[in-house]
């Protein structure tokens, strides 16, 4: 037990000498990268449009209000296709990714050295490309439009759903699976009985989540041309027709509220 | 009795697994509605078969380029893209979390009072409803372009993530520490040092280092509204049509977060 001795007192400490030294030396080096870091972000700002950043917010708001209510009429059908995207592209993802989760979980994989890699792979190469980055890439390769959104939408939830139940896989308990193969099941049947109950309920978890993000993603997926609501935002913005951008801003708002109070009923019937 | 009755007694015996939804008509009514959405959904897409046709030979050419990623031509203006989204990336977690800290005391129900946590929880929620790039426009109108206009998007981004999760730790803890240092007269302060710190320490490591991961790939999402990082390079790259300077970008994004997935996920084992 480290003890320091003080006036000639024994005195209980928490961490030994080299142990707090350590600690300090990490919280120095740490410091010191920060400060760094801020150091390259400040020498790239204009310090003079931070100062008059109040003004600024203080002009945008005034120009917001009143949202033009009128330019409700013209929202509609972007409103309507944002929800398709969001809702076609987590269908197309779920068709995706619970295959690719049966080849990348290593109870269910065919091959865990040949096919779980590559599957692992593809997981990790579609999370870490925002949906937005995939919209940029589908809208240069197909053309702008609704099309682009919903697979821009799939192929960012595919590693999503991939990722999630495939780790769900791994973690079933093994005992329904061995009774089932005990009575001689084969292994489509031991997938279908044993293993499909058990990750069925995180499944539908996982889905309605993905679901509810996507609602929030395809709403500024029109910002690079892959249509819904973002489309006139973008066309809002560009004029700097700022009555209309506030009312765009408010019906993704109640969207996005909406959504999430969904989903959250969803998820609380199932789960 | 007949064969064929014989034959349906066994089909009617046979098991089954249990539906989904117990009730028939709530059933066939989801499976209509459904069905009756998809038509209407996918009558709704407009799909220029010409134009996709033409974008498969591009696509293919994006494909092939991934096969041969260009890192050289823009070498320079591909590392400058991501010191920049490295240097946000820390400047807005370190940030984040300086900020979301106290916003998750107060949103936990069993510290904060009533006000203070309807307060705080507005703010999360205010912070969660909105996408980053719309935040990163709003910003960027304010602040001027730039990496600065960037940090602060993902700080407040971090904070509805990292606060909301943070509070929910919080009033799952154990309250039998938190009694006992009450019932030695601590103070508030002492209550959080000793009470509540060392039991949400490991969460709020964890969630720290993941949302280290999240800020960087989201860094490189705002620069296409104009906020900093390697985002701006990469909207130039399709802009210019330079697939494999694209496809060099994406790659070093892809071996980056599968990097700092790796190795977050170490740090999280070493400290829990």
């Amino acid at each position: 037990m480290p003890v320091a001795i003080r006036n000639g007192r024994r005195e209980w400490q928490r961490r030994d000498r080299a142990a707090q030294l350590g600690i300090w030396f990490a919280w120095l080096v740490g410091t010191a990268v920060v400060l760094a870091c801020w150091e390259v972000i400040s020498d790239r700002t204009m310090w003079m449009f931070v100062e008059d950043a109040h003004v600024q917010a203080g002009d945008l708001l005034r120009r917001m209000v009143p949202p033009r209510w009128s330019y409700m009429d013209k929202l509609w059908r972007p409103l309507w296709d944002t929800l398709n995207i969001a809702t076609l592209g987590t269908l197309l993802a779920i068709l995706g990714g619970v295959p690719l989760a049966f080849l990348a979980a290593r109870n269910t994989t065919p091959s865990v050295l040949l096919v779980r890699p590559v599957a692992l792979f593809v997981i990790v190469a579609s999370r870490s490309i925002n949906s937005l980055i995939w919209a940029l890439l589908l809208v240069s390769v197909i053309g702008p439009g609704v099309l682009a959104g919903i697979l821009a939408i799939a192929f960012r939830s595919v590693g999503f759903i991939g990722k999630l139940l495939y780790e769900a896989l791994e973690e079933i308990d093994a005992a329904p699976v061995e009774a089932v193969t005990a009575t001689g099941a084969g292994k489509a049947q031991v997938v279908a009985y044993a293993m499909v109950p058990q990750v069925a309920p995180a499944f539908a978890g996982i889905s309605v989540f993905r679901w509810d993000i996507n609602i929030r993603e395809s709403t500024v997926l029109g910002l690079v041309g892959a249509g819904g609501i973002g489309l006139q935002l973008e066309a809002s913005i560009s004029q700097l027709a700022w009555q209309e951008a506030s009312v765009i801003f408010l019906v993704i708002l109640a969207t996005v509220l909406a959504s999430e109070w969904l989903s959250a009923r969803i998820r609380h019937a199932i789960i | 009795m007949s064969v064929a009755d014989a034959g349906a007694l066994e089909r009617a015996r046979r098991w089954r697994p249990p539906p989904l939804v117990a009730d028939p008509r709530l059933r066939w009514g989801i499976a209509v509605a459904a069905v009756v959405y998809l038509w209407l959904a996918l009558s709704g897409v407009p799909v220029n078969w010409a134009r996709v046709a033409e974008g498969l030979e591009r696509g293919g050419r994006f494909v092939a380029a991934f096969l041969h990623p260009n890192f050289v031509a823009r070498f320079d203006e591909i590392f400058e893209g991501f010191a920049e989204s490295v240097v946000m990336t820390v400047v807005a977690t370190v940030l984040g979390i300086a900020v979301s800290v106290p916003i998750a005391l107060g949103a936990a129900r069993n510290l904060a009072p009533r006000p203070v946590y309807l307060l705080c929880r507005g703010l999360i929620a205010l912070s969660r409803t909105f996408q980053e790039v719309i935040i990163a426009i709003l910003f960027v109108a304010m602040f001027g372009f730039g990496p600065f206009a960037g940090v602060l998007t993902l700080v407040f981004a971090t904070v509805g993530f990292l606060a909301k999760l943070l509070a929910e730790d919080i009033e799952d803890i154990d309250p039998g520490q938190a009694e006992a240092i009450r019932a030695t007269g601590g103070s508030w302060l002492q209550l959080l040092n000793y009470g509540i710190q060392p039991q949400v320490m490991p969460r709020l490591i964890g969630l720290s280092l993941y949302r280290l991961d999240i800020n960087f790939r989201e860094s490189a999402v705002i620069g296409i509204v104009g906020a900093g990082g390697i985002g701006s390079t990469l909207n130039t790259a399709f802009d210019r049509y330079e697939y494999d300077v694209a496809a060099a970008i994406l790659l070093v994004i892809i071996l980056v977060v599968m990097a700092a997935e790796y190795g977050s996920s170490a740090i999280r084992r070493l400290v829990q």
